[in-house]
């Protein structure tokens, strides 16, 4: 869902509000709800759909 | 080109790539690995689509097997397998550094509790135990008595992974207050930047003070070492400065070393092969995402030239 050129809109999987995310967000990508603080995941674009972003593993790193 | 980007989860990092490749009108397959599977003749991957593949795992051991699974398809990855496996662990990360006369702070790897209190008895106090694999500073223990060092050998070998029974000891290197991120392309720097913190862990993931910094000849020699030592490629090397005082260096972060805080030399602690950039990206002036795509274009066009010519 777009609701302008800048931003889309989608559902914070963790509280059920409505948030804004920047129009060039693309699946894979890791956005932060501006409500909890959770990582959440970009899942599908259309229509966007976030999930919370998997926790920290061990081997995760550089 | 057509680039493939190895990834479970974009960040800053990769978005910047992503768009640097974009812009230069690049196709770029987005792989991936969680979905994806890697078999041993074939794969689920478009492999032979691509000129080159970007590593940008996060999870190493998916780093290591994807990578490895996609070199046996014949498509040129970056970085190779063999890079990967060498940075991955900092055992074999150390050997490497030390086997190419790079300086590198003094380490011991024991099996036991009892072989690592003897390691950690002959550096002496403080010093410092870490993980073989692993990033960000985490599970890094620098240990100030023997009381210290006997419980956390005992939490380890208790709670621990398998591998946290491969206890891998190091001196402390008293630096001051900062080490020195470079990232370099084959030997090459494309920019550096200190990590300063009042914590004696200066990670820039652990909330370490970004600022760029020139390297000198000495550095950049040790960075083209480092980097070959384990098989070059797209690196993260850190440095940390010996012989300068904390009071004479720049416990503020961004000034760099000068005349009366100069290092006596450099001590490389550590090779990364799946580089973070953003904080580069923002510490200095330099354009590192165009840098590296730069330097992807080459390898893809080096990859093509040797397989058209016999």
């Amino acid at each position: 869902m777009t609701s302008d050129t800048d931003t889309l809109v989608a559902e914070d999987p963790i509280t059920g509000e409505q948030i804004d995310l920047p129009a060039d967000v693309e699946v894979g990508e890791i956005v932060d709800s501006p409500v909890t603080g959770t990582e959440l995941e970009v899942i599908s674009l259309d229509p966007v759909v976030l999930e919370e972003a998997p926790e920290l593993e061990e081997d995760w790193g550089e | 080109m057509r680039v493939g980007v190895l990834y479970s989860r974009i960040r800053k990092d990769e978005k910047l790539l992503l768009d640097e490749l974009r812009e230069r009108g690049h196709e770029v397959a987005k792989i991936d690995v969680r979905t994806e599977r890697f078999g041993l003749e074939s794969t689920t991957v478009a492999v032979d689509d691509l000129d080159v593949v970007v590593d940008r795992c996060l999870a190493t051991s998916r780093s290591l097997y994807a990578t490895q699974f996609i070199d046996s398809y014949g498509v040129p990855v970056v970085n190779s397998p063999e890079t990967g496996d060498v940075c991955a662990d900092k055992a074999k990360n150390s050997l490497a550094l030390a086997e190419a006369d790079v300086p590198t702070p003094a380490t011991e790897v024991a099996f036991t509790e009892e072989a690592a209190l003897e390691a950690i008895e002959s550096f002496g106090y403080p010093c410092v135990l870490k993980p073989v694999t692993g990033s960000w500073g985490r599970l890094m223990a620098k240990i100030d008595s023997r009381n210290a060092a006997e419980a956390i050998l005992e939490h380890k070998e208790t709670l621990g992974h398998y591998e946290h029974k491969v206890f891998y000891v190091q001196e402390f290197v008293d630096k001051p207050g900062r080490d020195v991120r470079v990232l370099a392309v084959d030997g090459e720097p494309i920019a550096a930047m200190t990590r300063s913190s009042d914590h004696w862990l200066t990670n820039a993931a652990k909330g370490g003070q970004t600022a760029s910094f020139d390297l000198d000849e000495r550095a950049t020699e040790l960075v083209e070492r480092a980097s070959d030592a384990v098989g070059g490629g797209m690196l993260g090397v850190d440095l940390m400065e010996v012989g300068v005082e904390p009071e004479a260096d720049t416990a503020e972060a961004g000034v760099e070393a000068n005349d009366d805080g100069a290092p006596d030399d450099y001590t490389v602690h550590e090779v990364n092969h799946t580089v973070e950039f953003k904080s580069l990206d923002a510490a200095t002036d330099v354009d590192v995402p165009a840098r590296v795509v730069d330097w992807l274009e080459t390898k893809a066009a080096a990859a093509v030239d040797g397989a058209v010519t016999p």
